[in-house]
């Protein structure tokens, strides 16, 4: 029972936070961008699921783990693709869409999987930490803030590049514009439709370099289902974060915190908590943050397709 | 009366004035897009086959033939279809109040859990009495489990997408912890519940096989959502609510109360289907008693257009897909997920050739 409250605990803690929370936070900044739009992709699970995969066969087949990265990215937006064609093009239901998305990352990653590497029962090489040189080996703070992997550092450059595209650029501008009064956007002579595409295709690309997160860096290999529900838990973080890339971030650690207890607490058998209660955490703090949420600044034109006539 | 069903129609507003509108034109509309949608999923399932080193052919052969080889191989089929029919005809109800119950998973192991502890509880009652009680409670526990959301949705306008996928999460951990603590099965070494009394078990109806009468009561039910859908101002309320609630609302209908209603119909017809598994198929609980059929039961609604009827069609190929998928697998080692890959096919092409036109101006948030 001292271990709980020591120092080391709450190190190693901490450090899994910033880790765990590290896909979502890939996924939740992506998907803030094309909420802004106006797209909601519920298909999101599906997009990190097939960027899992294909991060996990690229780095088999190559042996790189920057081209394991970009082909989920690929792979992800590939998806988004199919997403924005349907929503976008053909304006079917974006839920309805959503909904088959996810039934086919699903079931064609684990078809691939139980095809070509089931047996096999391979690992890849991880992502390394890289330890800061100096700050590495501060107290307490070391561990938990300066040994972590490349990718889990790239998030702190991510937030900040979307805060000043959404914020401070035109095409931020516009692309806010676009979710929440598409009509002056399409009279000022900008297309909605290639925004709401070039939303939705950054939002899955970041999901699917979240989703390759879990088979190249946190753990090293593919598992069917591996994503256990990091998609939807991401689409609550957004609405958590009240749309914002920052606050998507802040959020993401949130959630990073309770997956890392879940880890962290399972590993104390002396406190006898049935690991069920543990492994339900980031579910019901879910749905708790769900209802927490003020209301109202949802962008209004949310989930629904744009008529030119 | 009539007013309801035009009313009805006005949901999939025409793409085309001023075409054929027929009898005979509307039945088969009604048949040739849901078909040619099946086709071109099965086409890219058999598509994906060949280009992985399978026989493509065998998807054609097997899933919509292979299936159907005697008696036992038919029954089969029907007893995937009991869940499937439930699940998607109460779906029906809530996607037509633009409810998006995403939870019929969740809801289903809620009703076996309860069909399990009413299952094991009682001696010595007769089956006339003890049958319809296990059916009951696990209608109340999945109505129950959905009507979690639907209070969230109603009193915190928390997203009901994100809240029932939640939910099923929770469902299926706390099935794990039931089976191997308060409810597993002291004589077994595994994580499993005791054995239902025989009284609690469903009657079969055509023996030796393992069909049972909740197939009969999956088709009355269908047909009961239909007539209230489309036939009872009750339902009538629920599609109005569901079309557009700002309308219904001036229209002086309770929303919330609608809400409620069709998220707790759903939940209450997958909780029904978690029942019969458990008092009509496997007879314990486990933890893996669905391989899936909450989200299948999604696909089951959509195809029908979200017309309980159609469902009970719809639910009858799903199964027939299923039951071909594990014939694959047997007989030429083709992964069983390939009917999710299928299934997601033809959600997509359902969308593509306008089967699904149900479309509301209500906010999915």
């Amino acid at each position: 029972m001292d271990d709980i409250v020591s120092l080391g605990f709450l190190a190693t803690t901490l450090g899994a936070t910033w880790r765990l929370a590290t896909p979502l936070i890939f996924a939740s900044i992506g998907e803030v961008f094309s909420e802004r739009a106006g797209v909601l992709n519920i298909g999101l699970e599906g997009v990190m699921i097939v960027g899992a995969f294909a991060g996990f066969a690229a780095v088999v087949s190559t042996g790189s783990l920057p081209l394991g990265f970009a082909a989920a990215m690929l792979a992800g937006m590939a998806v988004g693709l199919v997403f924005a064609l349907f929503t976008i093009t053909i304006k079917a239901d974006q839920i309805v869409v959503g909904a088959a998305i996810n039934l086919l990352g699903l079931g064609l990653t684990a078809f691939l999987f139980r095809t070509y590497f089931v047996s096999t029962g391979r690992g890849v090489e991880v992502a390394r930490p890289i330890d800061i040189p100096g700050l590495s080996d501060l107290p307490f703070f070391g561990e938990a803030l300066f040994r972590q992997n490349l990718v889990v550092y790239s998030t702190l450059v991510l937030v900040l590049v979307a805060v000043l595209v959404l914020y401070r650029t035109s095409f931020g501008l516009t692309l806010r514009a676009v979710g929440e009064h598409p009509k002056t956007v399409d009279v000022a002579g900008r297309s909605v439709a290639a925004y709401r595409y070039g939303a939705v295709l950054i939002g899955t690309g970041l999901a699917g370099i979240g989703g390759a997160f879990l088979t190249l860096a946190h753990s090293n290999q593919f598992v069917e289902g591996i994503t256990s529900g990091r998609g939807f838990i991401a689409l609550a973080v957004v609405v958590f974060a009240r749309w914002s890339p920052l606050g998507a971030f802040v959020v993401s650690l949130l959630f990073g915190l309770f997956y890392a207890l879940q880890l962290q607490l399972q590993a104390q058998p002396a406190l006898n908590i049935p690991y069920q209660a543990l492994q339900m955490l980031p579910y019901v703090m879910t749905i708790v943050a769900l209802v927490m949420v003020r209301k109202g600044v949802t962008p209004t034109m949310l989930g629904v397709p744009y008529n030119k006539a | 009366m009539a007013n309801i069903d035009e009313a009805s129609t006005a949901v999939a507003p025409d793409p085309a004035p001023g075409r054929p509108t027929g009898f005979l034109f509307r039945t088969f509309e009604a048949i040739a897009r849901p078909a040619a949608a099946v086709l071109v999923a099965l086409l890219s399932g058999a598509v994906l086959l060949a280009l992985n080193g399978f026989n493509g052919w065998n998807v054609f052969d097997v899933m919509l033939f292979g299936v159907f080889q005697d008696m036992r191989s038919v029954s089969e089929i029907l007893l995937k279809a009991i869940p499937l029919i439930l699940i998607g005809v109460g779906l029906c109800v809530a996607f037509r109040c633009s409810i998006w119950n995403i939870g019929a998973e969740g809801q289903l192991y809620a009703g076996a859990v309860a069909a399990t502890v009413v299952g094991v509880a009682f001696e010595g009652l007769s089956s006339w009495i003890y049958v319809p009680l296990v059916m009951v409670a696990g209608a109340v526990a999945g109505a129950a489990w959905a009507g979690i959301a639907g209070l969230l949705k109603v009193y915190f306008k928390a997203s009901e997408i994100v809240t029932t996928i939640m939910l099923n999460y929770i469902a299926l951990i706390s099935t794990s912890y039931l089976v191997t603590g308060p409810l597993k099965d002291a004589a077994s070494a595994y994580p499993q519940s005791a054995k239902l009394l025989r009284e609690a078990w469903m009657p079969r109806i055509l023996p030796p096989t393992r069909l049972h009468i909740g197939i009969l009561v999956a088709v009355a039910l269908a047909i009961a959502l239909y007539y209230f859908l489309f036939r009872s101002s009750a339902g009538y309320a629920v599609r109005v609510v569901g079309i557009n609630p700002h309308a219904a609302r001036y229209a002086g209908m309770n929303v919330g109360r609608n809400i409620m209603l069709s998220i707790c119909i759903s939940g209450a017809m997958a909780g029904l289907a978690g029942a019969f598994e458990i008092a009509g198929v496997t007879h314990r609980l486990y933890q893996n008693i669905s391989p899936g059929y909450g989200f299948e039961g999604i696909a089951v609604a959509l195809l029908a257009n979200n017309n309980p009827i159609g469902a009970i069609f719809s639910g009858g190929l799903f199964a027939v897909l299923r039951s071909g998928s594990e014939l694959m697998q047997i007989t030429a080692q083709v992964p069983q997920v390939l009917v999710s890959i299928i299934q997601g096919m033809v959600i997509l092409s359902v969308v593509a050739f306008g089967v699904y036109r149900f479309r509301s101006t209500a906010r999915p948030q």
